[in-house]
């Protein structure tokens, strides 16, 4: 009887292509918001990602995400040297100084200090030149969403000039870091130009870099360092959660998100609920005269089923495609880069699709399996 | 000698009400009914006396009140809910005023029903179909979807889906109600030659006059109660 399923399923094809385009519509608009809330939370983290070469980030005790910087004492990163496990541990700045081109284009940038030895944390895609020209004196690396900000139109060039705080910066690279949580441009340059690039300040230093020695784990040291130190450790994939965390609770992102998250999911699986369930009832008839001819409520039911998990399996397909398509365009787009549709929010989606699908055909069971097969001889 | 015809249907003091309290409503009210294998019965008599809940009564579609109703010597409304479908899909028949076909399949697809939800393999099942379908007129429509059939087609249609799986009893409500005279006329033709067997019954429920003429035996039914039964070839009883 599954082919008798299938054929009822798709015989009507104004209301089976109804279905699928309502479970696809549903389909497309959950993946589409929840991957750009997604997105848009883990950008809150994109500088602290952007760091591979360590795996702990050492800070005041208070500080509670990446923006929130108190300044560490000089004496501090020589404290967490010092905390045994440590392979290596190195400075780095972070400011906001204002960047403003000779044509009088400006804009409030994110300016990262790394270490001058080292130069760990510097961006490892380029799009243009090289993170080692940070070596050369008043250089920096700028992201290349920032370029486009200040040099609206303009092809990538290198070795042009900015003005940070009245000092001359060079552009010796264009990187291709990850979109921050606000629209400024991302500026890399060696700790002891990029405090000058800010302003003196009596303390500098933001944060401690450190990577563990092999066979220690990120977790152990962070809690060794705390407790050594007085300051605070976390690894890169905790710091990254605690900012999330932090937009989460002090911001309108979640509930202004969470709000068109329930409207899509509330529109969504109404939509494909509600065709699915009158797909049904328009057929009771139909599902009486199988009754009256002797087909079991269990035979029933697995048809209806059938019919429930073929047409939610296809829009969910569709609408997946559909959310798919719509991030490979939106990552091409500068303001849009780096958000693009996580494979937690498909497996969620698809949870929640074939749970409305399912709820909705158990709805409509109900009607078949109380249904009187004598309804048949009702003209 | 001669054979005395198997009593298939019998209905004693049959009881049948709907609703509650001051809507109640006696429909069936002690009706007593028989029909013999090898004929075609009718139940005759105005809209509302209660011939298509007895039907249903017969029919194991609805439940009696009160009385009793055997069918081939068993008393189908006792059964286990599984037992009583089984029995409805290996032993009854149904042909209906509206056809109740399924628009999405074809009429050879229709007819097979009754086999493939008794579980036979779809490619034997509609290759049967097509073969009754043809014997009843329609080899040429045996692709087509019902809503690309006459009237009269589709309720071949219908009568193929009633005699596919060769049961012991066809119940037909207005078979001919919805078809003009000369196509109702031909879809009893083909009821009479075709449903009519002498280890079969066949019962209709009908007010068309005009195909009383197939009858062998005519109960009228009038206010929930069978009030005479004619054996139009033969005698009648009060």
């Amino acid at each position: 009887m599954n082919f008798v399923a299938l054929r009822m399923l798709t015989g009507d094809r104004a209301k089976y292509l109804g279905l699928i385009f309502a479970i696809a519509f549903a389909t497309f608009l959950l993946e589409n918001q929840t991957s750009i809330f997604a997105g848009i939370l883990k950008r809150t983290g994109s500088q602290i990602l952007d760091v591979t070469d360590a795996e702990i980030w050492v800070m005041d005790p208070q500080t509670e995400y990446f923006e929130q910087t108190k300044a560490l004492k000089d004496t501090d990163l020589t404290r967490v040297r010092g905390v045994e496990g440590v392979e290596w541990a190195v400075k780095l700045y972070k400011g906001n100084p204002v960047a403003r081109t000779t044509a009088g284009k400006f804009a409030v940038s994110f300016c990262l200090g790394l270490d001058d030895a080292t130069l760990t944390g510097a961006p490892r895609a380029m799009t243009l030149g090289s993170w080692e020209r940070l070596r050369e004196p008043n250089s920096v690396v700028i992201d290349r969403a920032g370029y486009a900000l200040l040099f609206p139109g303009e092809p990538l060039r290198l070795d042009r000039t900015l003005e940070l705080n009245d000092h001359k910066a060079t552009i010796v690279g264009i990187s291709d870091a990850s979109a921050p949580f606000v629209s400024w441009p991302v500026m890399h340059a060696r700790y002891s130009e990029a405090v000058n690039f800010v302003g003196r300040e009596r303390s500098q230093l933001s944060y401690v870099l450190v990577r563990p020695k092999a066979g220690l784990s990120a977790e152990a040291l962070c809690a060794r360092i705390e407790a050594q130190t007085g300051l605070r450790a976390r690894t890169t994939n905790q710091f990254l959660w605690d900012c999330i965390h932090y937009y989460l609770r002090n911001t309108g992102i979640p509930v202004n998100f969470g709000i068109t998250i329930a409207i899509a999911l509330v529109v969504g699986t109404i939509v494909a609920g509600q065709t699915f369930y009158l797909f049904t009832i328009e057929n009771l008839k139909q599902f009486g005269a199988l009754k009256a001819i002797g087909v079991t409520n269990g035979r029933l039911v697995g048809m209806i089923l059938l019919q429930a998990l073929t047409v939610g399996f296809i829009g969910f397909s569709i609408g997946t495609g559909m959310a798919a398509g719509f991030f490979q365009v939106t990552l091409q787009v500068m303001a849009t880069r780096g958000i693009v549709l996580m494979w937690q929010n498909v497996v969620l989606t698809g949870a929640c699709i074939m749970l409305v699908v399912v709820l909705a055909s158990l709805l409509s069971l109900r009607r078949v399996l109380v249904l009187e097969p004598a309804i048949v001889f009702r003209g | 000698m001669i054979a005395t015809p198997a009593t298939s249907v019998q209905c004693r003091g049959v009881l049948k009400d709907f609703g509650q309290g001051e809507a109640r409503v006696s429909v069936l009210r002690g009706v007593d009914f028989s029909a013999d294998s090898g004929e075609l019965t009718f139940l005759v008599g105005p809209s509302g006396c209660g011939k298509t809940t007895l039907l249903s009564v017969i029919a194991g579609l609805l439940n009696s009140d009160d009385g009793e109703v055997e069918l081939f010597g068993q008393r189908v409304e006792r059964l286990p809910d599984d037992q009583r479908i089984r029995f409805r899909r290996k032993r009854l028949g149904f042909v209906y005023q509206q056809y109740n076909l399924l628009p999405a399949l074809t009429a050879a697809e229709n007819a097979a029903v009754p086999l493939l939800a008794a579980g036979m393999p779809r490619p034997q099942a509609v290759e049967k179909a097509a073969g009754l379908l043809a014997t009843l007129g329609l080899g040429n429509r045996v692709n087509a979807l019902p809503n690309k059939l006459s009237g009269g087609q589709q309720q071949r249609v219908t009568l193929a889906r009633a005699l596919v799986h060769e049961p012991s009893l066809i119940l037909c409500d207005e078979p001919t109600a919805a078809l003009d005279h000369a196509t109702g006329d031909a879809v009893m033709e083909l009821l009479s030659e075709h449903a009519v067997h002498p280890d079969r019954s066949v019962i209709v429920v009908t007010h068309d006059t005009r195909v009383f003429k197939y009858a062998d035996r005519i109960a009228h039914m009038d206010d929930g109660r069978i009030v005479k039964t004619e054996h139009p070839r033969g005698i009648s009883t009060r």
